[in-house]
């Protein structure tokens, strides 16, 4: 079957090439069939795709070691979980993973616009087969999926997965990643047909608005899972270090949420539209830059641009997009003049411009600080990089203006806002925020970390301007229907889920930011050497080391561990209620001939499984490294008496070490932490989530007007057909 | 031998499914239908505005001063798009 999902990508292929030709010959010669031809052909390829990722999917579950891919990460002891969604840890089961959304996405918004925007879709057509096309060359001339090992050769087992890799999260972050990063190329490639047919009003953000939210919330939700996995998984006790591949993803998040702000305003009033054609070019190119960096391990060093195989190829797709889109709008500047101008610098409009500078900085300095090894190489020779103290110190003060921003955009109107009138809505929000700074300064030690206590308050000030104007707007409605509270405010969000979508986005930001100020500036972490019966304090927490774990085959978080050492923790607060722990490390063997029988069970990777007793005041987090020195000589002398002993004999073996273990166990290295606030982050992403859900749902009083008029014209183009 | 044939099924069936609009009777893109959904949709977006602007002044974010001048303005941009859409379905009122 490899050599089937093989000729899908090379079908796929002229398919995309084809779309691409057959679009752009119907828009210039106005020939309808052959635009519709070219749309047809994304859907083709969408099949094709489906069909190829099905026919890998059932190597995977079947363990067919011929696909190289399978054998790559996979294995025999694999879970099923893990076998379905290893195919996106490997770069060429990636690659085809995004055109596959690509295509799926292609084809719905096609099918949706399929009766309008008729001048601009066959280029957008034409886009989206050129970037199809692009990932297709890639699969089908150097990292083919379905590379197959000649039928004498075939393996017995797989090499598994990454050890690293065995958490939920981490696989639904990828796909949650790339409906992010292709839902963006929606946008792109109508703002880029928009461009070449001058239609530069605000139709085509229109059509594509829901699919930038979409892949803002998806690409929002696959960052978070992304910090999840870190802080459950990597064992330091963190969810974000400003690592590259953290960097890579969460820059288009910032230029898509600048994008997602601005072409509000062009709806508005017909402005900023350089801006946003500009924003979704960036966006686009970002979330390129993205898949390729994460991919490539190009900022490890830039000596490593050679060992990627496709390295090249991205970046010169990459320079391609960026200067064949700055040529289309330099070119296209008349034509994106603003319908109006700023009447007042206290406006909403103003404010989401500054909302835009604050985004794009965040978004620079994160650019900055992550090609800052590759830049300094190629400059120096030597590679210098800067880490999380630099990408705290900048990007805060701008997270705190952001968030004072958040705030005061709502309480705003369009084209122009009274100081007045500015004032009298921001009194209570401001009357709260000072009181809460008063009441943390008495009560508690938040100003002890100065940017933290400052996002406390501005939090503070960010919740209640939010529930005012939902209040207010309760109010105002009721006031008008006479409806009950509930129904009146019921009612008000249904008909404007745009604005109180998004305001829910705002509280769950702010809740966001509040959680992340909290943690960064005021946990409690210690690391301890304890032999059982020994006792660390953290905060306000006592643990003590009862005893060691030691099990086979038996890991809690099913990820096929065949060896798992840990311990048992007693954890008493402020000397009263107590609580039982249990961290834990998972050993996997290594498929190194060189190691013995016994010991390429010990010595191959190991994973933490931590122990986090989630709170919404604070989080315990406890991991644990145990010592296996003390059964270097036991192993040594197993793997010399035992080499030729049977899995079911190697078992007992195996089991007899690590009774051995439990009952003369040695220190074990112990890393506590007590995090406050650490699951609103969680919680904030959460309601980031259901505010754009709110947001993105169509509103069924528009909907139903759209169908009468459709049916309406239909009614007025047939009266006027000549009878036959 | 899997490769090839599977090439050659693939292209049959792609190909048939590209040339069926192919075979229809051309059609030139009618601008008339593209601009009337584009009215369609900027009505509607007029609409919110009005709406917003509505809720704005009852929330106390406008004045009335300012909000009669802003619902004028939008008003008779909205009235703008309904007159375009009625001259294109040939429904304009006669003088």
């Amino acid at each position: 079957m490899a050599g089937v999902g093989a000729a899908c990508l090379f079908v796929g292929l002229l398919c995309a090439l084809y779309a691409v030709g057959a679009s752009l010959a119907g828009a210039r010669s106005g020939r309808r069939e052959l635009a519709v031809s070219g749309r047809r052909a994304i859907y083709c390829l969408a099949g094709l795709l489906v069909l190829a990722f099905a026919i890998l999917e059932a190597a995977y579950l079947s363990s067919d070691f011929s696909f190289a891919l399978v054998e790559e990460s996979s294995s025999t002891d694999t879970p099923t979980f893990y076998k379905v969604t290893g195919m996106w840890s490997t770069q060429d089961g990636s690659l085809l993973l995004w055109v596959l959304l690509l295509s799926l996405f292609s084809s719905a918004v096609l099918f949706l616009t399929r009766k309008s925007l008729r001048e601009i879709t066959p280029y957008a057509t034409a886009v989206l087969g050129v970037v199809a096309a692009f990932f297709l060359v890639l699969m089908v001339a150097w990292e083919s999926p379905f590379d197959s090992i000649a039928a004498a050769s075939v393996p017995p087992d797989g090499r598994g997965l990454n050890p690293l890799l065995r958490h939920p999260a981490m696989m639904i972050h990828p796909p949650m990643l790339y409906t992010g990063y292709v839902g963006f190329t929606i946008p792109f490639a109508f703002a880029v047909g928009a461009l070449i047919t001058r239609r530069t009003g605000a139709d085509w953000i229109r059509a594509t608005r829901r699919f930038a939210l979409v892949a803002w919330t998806f690409l929002g939700t696959g960052i978070l899972l992304g910090a999840l996995w870190s802080y459950t998984e990597l064992g330091w006790g963190g969810y974000w270090a400003w690592d590259p591949v953290e960097n890579a993803a969460l820059m288009p998040w910032l230029v898509g949420t600048a994008f997602l702000h601005s072409i509000i305003v062009q709806e508005k009033r017909g402005m900023l539209k350089v801006w946003n054609a500009s924003l979704i070019v960036t966006t686009f190119v970002l979330a390129l830059l993205g898949t390729f960096l994460v991919r490539s391990g190009i900022l490890s060093s830039i000596h490593a641009f050679g060992a990627s195989t496709i390295g090249p190829q991205f970046l010169v797709f990459i320079a391609l997009v960026v200067i064949g889109s700055m040529v289309l709008i330099v070119s296209r500047l008349d034509s994106l003049r603003s319908e109006a101008r700023l009447d007042s610098l206290v406006s909403r409009e103003a404010f989401f411009l500054l909302n835009n500078l604050v985004l794009l900085a965040i978004a620079l300095v994160i650019l900055w600080g992550t090609f800052f090894p590759l830049i300094s190489e190629a400059l120096t020779g030597r590679e210098a990089s800067v880490g999380p103290p630099w990408f705290n110190a900048l990007t805060t003060p701008l997270a705190l203006v952001l968030v004072l921003l958040t705030g005061i955009g709502p309480v705003l109107a369009w084209r122009r806002a009274t100081l007045a009138g500015v004032r009298r809505v921001l009194a209570v929000p401001v009357a709260c925020a000072a009181l809460l700074a008063v009441l943390l300064l008495v009560f508690t030690n938040a100003a002890d970390s100065i940017p933290s206590f400052v996002m406390f308050v501005l939090v503070g000030f960010v919740v209640t301007v939010i529930v005012q104007e939902f209040w207010r707007g309760a109010s105002a409605r009721r006031s008008m229907t006479g409806e009950p509270f509930p129904r009146a405010l019921g009612r008000l969000v249904g008909r404007n889920r745009r604005r109180f979508g998004g305001y829910l986005v705002h509280v769950g930001m702010a809740v966001l930011f509040l959680g992340v100020a909290a943690s960064s500036a005021f946990l409690k972490q210690r690391d301890v050497r304890l032999a059982p019966g020994q006792t660390v304090k953290v905060g306000d927490y006592e643990i003590t080391y009862r005893e060691p774990t030691a099990v086979l085959s038996d890991d809690r978080e099913a990820t096929g561990a065949p060896i798992t050492l840990g311990a048992t923790m007693v954890v008493r607060k402020d000397g009263g209620q107590t609580t039982v722990v249990r961290p834990a490390r998972n050993f996997y063997p290594t498929r190194d001939p060189r190691k013995g029988v016994v010991s390429r069970y010990f010595e191959g990777e190991a994973n933490s499984e931590v122990d986090v007793r989630w709170g919404l005041r604070r989080d315990l987090w406890t991991a644990v490294r145990p010592d296996i020195s003390s059964l270097e000589r036991p192993i040594a002398e197993a793997d010399r008496r035992f080499a030729d002993v049977g899995s079911s004999g190697l078992a007992l073996i195996v089991g007899a070490l690590l009774e051995n273990y439990r009952k003369n166990p040695p220190p074990a290295t112990f890393r506590v932490i007590v995090s406050p606030l650490v699951s609103w982050i969680w919680l904030g992403g959460a309601l980031v989530v259901l505010g754009a859900l709110v947001a993105a749902w169509p509103s069924p009083e528009a909907r139903l007007r759209r169908v009468r008029s459709l049916y309406s014209a239909r009614l007025g183009r047939e009266l006027t057909q000549p009878h036959t | 031998m899997e490769y090839a044939l599977a090439l050659v099924v693939l292209l049959g069936l792609v190909a048939l499914a590209v040339a069926q609009p192919l075979m229809s009777r051309g059609e030139t893109i009618a601008r008339e239908e593209g601009r009337r959904a584009e009215l369609d949709a900027a009505k509607e977006a007029k609409y919110r505005e009005i709406r917003d602007a509505e809720l704005d002044e009852r929330m106390g974010k406008l004045s009335k001063e300012d909000h009669r001048e802003v619902d004028r303005e939008l008003r008779a941009e909205a009235m703008a798009i309904l007159r375009e859409l009625d001259a294109l379905e040939g429904r304009a009122p006669r003088a």
